[in-house]
């Protein structure tokens, strides 16, 4: 295990044990919560998205089937019900079947019952989309055969073969629970309308602006929530973020920052008005070439362009100016299977002589023709670290003759061209997951009929067929040994995707906020449920 | 016997060359030749900004990273490690083509429109005008940012979205100097010679319009410089990594406004030297061209 390994877990661990000091303190009642969010959610439907700027503001107004446990958001083998009765049931019929009680007493904010019809119907919008209906992690969901209604307050899943992937797989952050009834109206209802049942109904929405909630009086929970309400305050320029917490206007920030900014906010408002929680972050940052592109339908293309980046200098540097720092493939860096820095030196554009990489990348770019290879970056108008990240990596192509421009676009478009339009060329990507589980992450490097998550539109059977041994693996060893031929194959033989560094959460907030814990996700834990103000 | 009588040779005035006009003029507008020189250096250095230019001003070099200004690095260094003072030059080029182009183009088009509507008059007048009025209801950068967001932020959109607001005001002073033209029977006399309208347009009014139009012309450039680094600030203009004022004074010179000013402080000044120049250049143009104000 390397030392940066050992570091990543010794400071999740400390992180959980903050956590676990703060638990200790009594909730008081009250108080409305300011945050900022830095961006613009593209739709108001969690089903279809994919962003901290959807989660942030509008996860306090929905409830979920079940989700991870808030009292250790670390831990991804830990989930809680949510919507449904007692403990998270066990499979049975050989581990293919769930079957989920669901409380009575749960209502929608405009009065509606919520019962299980509404739960089968809002995991069947998220795993077995119709037509017309974006579902961007239907991928995670290959294994489930039915989800289903039996009578009002129970719903069956069954699956097509049984695996540990499941579990974590429900309990994603953005699986809401929408209402049958609108769902079958408008599948795309939710796109532009806010109405669940979570712990706060939507105040108002000013477009680009803000997002308010108010304290919902009938949540299913008792005794919850804490706050009265909270403020959603969109910034996308981080400076502006940042002033807003240490003017008082907000209270915390969710997503991260990066040292710096840390730094400014202890030293202008002393550390007993400041905490931090830190963790590292299942969260990567990536170039996804469009593999239509003429240039980038040829591996050595590719792979010349991987092997231009310097990641092991740019942790070193770009960690004291962006939220990236780890260096890693395409597993989550402190998970068993990820691979250990010596092992990860070995693949291409992780060599540590990087005169010797980029030799070889003009080497491979002259063999294949593309010399004087330019083209066109889409990237996210979001500094961090998107345009960061862009900025530095143009300067890396520009080392071995690659001439790339940024095209730097507000959120939506930034989606749409990669997503929806394929109207690009190459584009900074990153790939966010919620509850850690190198099985459900690596879906999206799927061949593009299998995850619409995969952006860079290729199809590679050979690969796939590794992905579903590793799926139906009945060992932890197997399964591992699987996604490690698999990530060698994404990032070496075949180059299709290129991690550029992984993310490192730090989030310094105002210390009267309690409640909230930091865990490797930026999508997890922000309903807000059991967040209070100690003031 | 011969009488030789000395007879004083007339006195011919002094012949006018263009180093003795300029220095009259000079003499004249002393703020507006000192903001001429300031132009000419800046054009000169974005001409030679290879030559002048101490580093790549693209080069990311995080060994210096948020280097504060010294001898190595005269303006200092950004959050890349790049030198502040080579993007500050190369940014010179960035701001002064995007503005001759979009200033040019712009008065351009403004005294083609201007003069043709004025000596068409009639109901091509009238609904240009009304058109014209339309494109001034707006704020020029309202007006540039619906393009921008719009088509795009490539260099060439930038211009147009720069240039466009500039034609409706260019072509409604040029106009209002035009109709007082078409009136002067020249004109007349022009046209019941049998000439056309091109030739009338081209060869008898537009060089009589020429002084409202260099007057445009050169406000018009500051106003682009200004437009531009808007833009680019709002990060709508030129992208990262190429180095323009505006995009300089974002991200890092937010980031780090307190503890790297310099970064934010250089940018800033060149926007402010450039615009300031070619307004009270303009305005100097603008007091020597107009025989109102000449005459004062």
């Amino acid at each position: 295990m390397g030392v940066m390994r050992r570091l990543l877990i010794a400071g999740a661990a400390a992180t959980v044990g903050l956590a676990g000091a703060a638990q200790a303190e009594t909730p008081k009642y009250g108080g409305t919560l300011n945050f900022v969010v830095g961006g613009n959610a593209p739709s108001f439907d969690g089903h279809q998205e994919s962003t901290f700027a959807v989660i942030h503001p509008m996860a306090p107004f929905y409830s979920l089937l079940i989700k991870v446990n808030p009292e250790n958001p670390s831990d991804p083998t830990a989930f809680v019900c949510d919507v449904c009765v007692g403990d998270v049931p066990k499979a049975t019929d050989g581990g293919t079947t769930y079957t989920f009680p669901i409380v009575k007493n749960a209502k929608f904010h405009d009065g509606e019952a919520l019962d299980a019809h509404d739960v089968a119907a809002s995991l069947n919008h998220v795993m077995f989309p119709p037509e017309g209906v974006l579902s961007v992690r239907r991928a995670m969901y290959e294994m489930v055969e039915s989800v289903k209604a039996t009578d009002d307050y129970t719903v069956v899943i069954k699956l097509k073969y049984a695996t540990a992937a499941f579990v974590p797989a429900l309990a994603n952050p953005y699986n809401w629970i929408y209402s049958a009834s609108k769902l079958e109206a408008d599948p795309n209802w939710y796109k532009t309308n806010i109405v669940g049942s979570g712990a706060f109904k939507l105040g108002e929405v000013q477009a680009g602006a803000s997002f308010t909630g108010t304290k919902f009086d009938d949540y299913h929970v008792e005794g919850l929530p804490y706050l009265d309400g909270f403020k959603a305050i969109i910034a996308p320029k981080q400076s502006l973020r940042v002033q807003a917490i240490r003017g008082g206007r907000a209270d915390i920030e969710f997503r991260s920052f990066p040292p710096k900014s840390r730094d400014d906010l202890i030293g202008a408002l002393g550390a007993e008005q400041v905490n931090v929680q830190e963790s590292t972050w299942n969260c990567n940052l990536s170039v996804s070439l469009n593999h239509n592109f003429p240039a980038f339908k040829d591996p050595r293309v590719r792979k010349a362009l991987t092997l231009a980046i310097d990641r092991w200098g740019g942790s070193k540097y770009l960690s004291q100016i962006a939220i990236m720092k780890t260096v890693g493939g395409l597993i989550y860096p402190g998970h068993p299977w990820a691979r250990s820095d010596e092992e990860l030196e070995k693949i291409p554009g992780y060599w540590r002589d990087v005169e010797k990489s980029r030799e070889e990348a003009r080497r491979l770019l002259k063999e294949a023709g593309y010399e004087n290879l330019s083209f066109d970056l889409v990237n996210r108008n979001v500094d961090q670290p998107y345009k960061i990240a862009g900025t530095w990596l143009i300067g890396e192509w520009k080392k071995i003759g690659v001439k790339a421009s940024q095209r730097a676009v507000p959120t939506g478009e930034w989606f749409r061209s990669y997503r929806e339009t394929k109207n690009y060329e190459a584009a900074v990507t990153a790939t966010c997951q919620s509850i850690v589980n190198p099985i459900l992450d690596l879906a999206n490097n799927l061949s593009i009929d299998r995850s619409p998550q995969n952006y860079r539109d290729y199809i590679n059977r050979d690969l796939d067929a590794v992905y579903d041994k590793a799926a139906k693996a009945t060992t932890d060893e197997e399964a591992g040994q699987y996604m490690r031929d698999f990530e060698k194959g994404i990032l070496d033989d075949n180059a299709h995707y290129m991690i550029v560094l992984w993310w490192h959460r730090l989030i310094p907030h105002r210390s009267y906020v309690k409640g909230w814990k930091v865990s490797p996700s930026h999508y997890l834990g922000q309903t807000l449920v059991d967040v209070w103000l100690d003031k | 016997m011969t009488t030789v009588t000395n007879i004083e040779p007339a006195r011919l005035p002094d012949k006018k060359t263009i180093s003795t006009i300029v220095w009259r003029w000079c003499k004249r507008q002393p703020f507006g030749a000192v903001c001429g020189l300031i132009l000419v250096g800046i054009i000169l250095v974005a001409m030679f900004a290879d030559v002048v230019s101490p580093y790549d001003p693209e080069l990311n070099d995080f060994a210096n990273m948020l280097t504060a200004p010294g001898s190595e690095f005269l303006l200092g260094t950004d959050q890349f490690g790049r030198d502040v003072l080579s993007r500050v030059i190369y940014g010179a080029q960035t701001a002064l083509f995007i503005g001759f182009t979009a200033a040019f183009f712009g008065s351009f088009i403004g005294l083609v429109l201007g003069v043709t509507s004025a000596y068409l008059g009639g109901w091509f007048d009238l609904i240009l005008q009304r058109v014209m009025d339309v494109f001034m209801a707006f704020p020029s950068i309202i007006i540039a940012l619906a393009i921008v967001a719009t088509f795009g932020s490539s260099t060439e959109i930038v211009i147009l979205a720069i240039t466009i607001p500039m034609i409706p005001n260019c072509a409604r002073v040029v106009r209002s100097s035009a109709l007082q033209i078409r009136e002067i029977p020249y004109v007349d006399a022009a046209r019941s010679l049998g000439f056309g309208h091109v030739r009338i347009v081209m060869r008898h009014m537009v060089p009589n319009v020429m002084a409202p139009y260099l007057i445009m012309f050169t406000s018009f450039l500051g106003q682009a410089i200004l437009a531009e680094a808007s833009l680019s600030y709002l990060g709508l203009g030129v992208q990262e990594p190429t180095p323009a004022w505006g995009l300089m004074l974002q991200g890092g010179a937010e980031e780090y406004a307190e503890s790297a000013i310099w970064i934010a402080i250089f940018p800033g000044l060149a926007i402010t030297l450039a615009v300031f120049a070619f307004n009270i250049f303009g305005d100097a143009v603008r007091d020597t061209l107009d025989p109102r104000l000449r005459s004062q």
